[in-house]
């Protein structure tokens, strides 16, 4: 499926996080850095491998993107992937913006938009009535913005931004399934660990 | 002190030492008392300089970037700051990572917003509560021993630290 295109929230399928976390780490072959939300989302980065190059956001709602700016302003050729909850980057609005306007050609932001904040309960969060994250990030100025139709749609999007200059943004509808693990809560360990992860020689020398 | 004891403006220092520390990277949500600095640091091409929308992605901005070595700086006034216990409690603190802000203080020494006098009353209480090193800048000739020493200071201990800019030192004639 081609990856320009145009889908609205209401045609998006409804997907699995977990499933669609894994999809997106197999792809993952020159040590990209991934940058989990709080909320499921790191949980099921977690559940995913626990790459070197991951960092868990344990305790801040809508950080996710902004730390990985900065990874990808610090290593430039390192590709940098945050992913976020709908409810967690619904805080930070205005990082959609600061994004398109520092333009890193490296950074992809994912939403996982499950309509609900569904670590503390599943009350559910605006995208369940009236938001849509992509009209909102387009009208940001993150012109890249894409609902993912499908799984296949999905990883031809994350396709396109490990090959192409970014920044872009992936939005997928997912599920209420629960998480596949659970994150191990130590951040100073977390942050020794991804600090390893991103001081080899691959952020610096990729083109 | 006569004024002719310095004729490097505060906040040419404060660039000098950043450049000398190697903190290239700058994040700030503006202040009038900022003014000069932030344009200094636009106009050198030495730093990296973003203005995000706010202060909590100003912090993780420089919080990601030192995870993958490079050296970064917040500026901000109080009432910044004051968005910002959460951010500083459940990132920076657990994660140990040297964020160093450096905070415009507004609300004394002749403030005329109630609201801006009673938002600063809440900076100190935050910062000692959360074991952030701090210290304000009162007098022009600390500035260059101060910010040197606070920096030096963060990243040799992996810990955040507050350089606090008094009326004393940005609006009192030197
Ligand atoms: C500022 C703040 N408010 C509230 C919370 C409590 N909280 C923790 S996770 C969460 C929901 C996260 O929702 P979302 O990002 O959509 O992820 P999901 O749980 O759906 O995976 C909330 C409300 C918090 N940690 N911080």
């Amino acid at each position: 499926m081609s990856t320009i295109s145009n889908f609205s929230r209401d045609e998006a399928r409804i997907m699995n996080r977990s499933d669609l976390t894994r999809r997106l780490v197999a792809k993952l072959k020159s040590e990209e850095a991934v940058v989990g939300g709080i909320g499921h989302t790191n949980w099921d980065l977690w559940a995913s491998g626990q790459r070197p190059q991951n960092f868990y956001m344990l305790g801040s709602m809508g950080l996710a993107a902004p730390i990985a700016l900065g990874v990808a302003v610090a290593q430039p050729h390192r590709k940098v992937f945050a992913l976020e909850g709908d409810g967690s980057i619904l805080m930070q609005l205005g990082a959609f913006g600061t994004i398109a306007t520092v333009a890193p050609k490296n950074l992809c932001v994912v939403i996982w938009d499950n309509g609900a904040y569904h670590i503390t309960g599943a009350q559910q969060t605006l995208t369940a009535t009236t938001v849509d994250l992509v009209a909102i990030a387009r009208a940001s100025g993150l012109k890249a913005s894409e609902w993912a139709a499908d799984e296949d749609h999905f990883e031809a999007l994350v396709d396109a931004a490990l090959s192409e200059d970014g920044p872009q943004l992936i939005a997928a509808r997912v599920d209420h399934h629960k998480p596949a693990g659970t994150t191990d809560r130590d951040p100073g360990k977390i942050r020794l660990n991804f600090m390893r992860g991103l001081s080899g020689a691959d952020g610096k020398e990729r083109t | 002190m006569t004024s002719k004891d310095y004729d490097e403006p505060w906040h040419e220092t404060v660039v000098r030492v950043l450049r000398a520390n190697g903190v290239d990277l700058v994040t700030y949500i503006p202040d009038n008392v900022l003014r000069d600095l932030i344009q200094a640091l636009h106009d050198d091409p030495y730093f990296t300089v973003i203005c995000p929308a706010r202060e909590e992605e100003a912090v993780a901005i420089v919080a990601g970037a030192y995870m993958a070595g490079r050296r970064g700086v917040v500026l901000m006034q109080t009432s910044g700051f004051a968005t910002l216990p959460n951010a500083l409690a459940s990132m920076i603190v657990p994660f140990q990572i040297p964020l160093v802000m450096v905070i415009s203080e507004r609300g004394v020494l002749g403030e005329f917003q109630l609201g801006q006098a009673i938002v600063c009353r809440t900076m100190r209480p935050v910062l000692e509560t959360l074991g952030i090193e701090h210290r304000a800048i009162e007098e022009r000739s600390h500035v260059e021993f101060v910010v040197n020493g606070m920096i030096q200071q963060a990243f040799a201990t992996q810990s955040p630290a507050a350089i606090i800019l008094s009326p004393l030192l940005t609006k009192r004639q030197h």
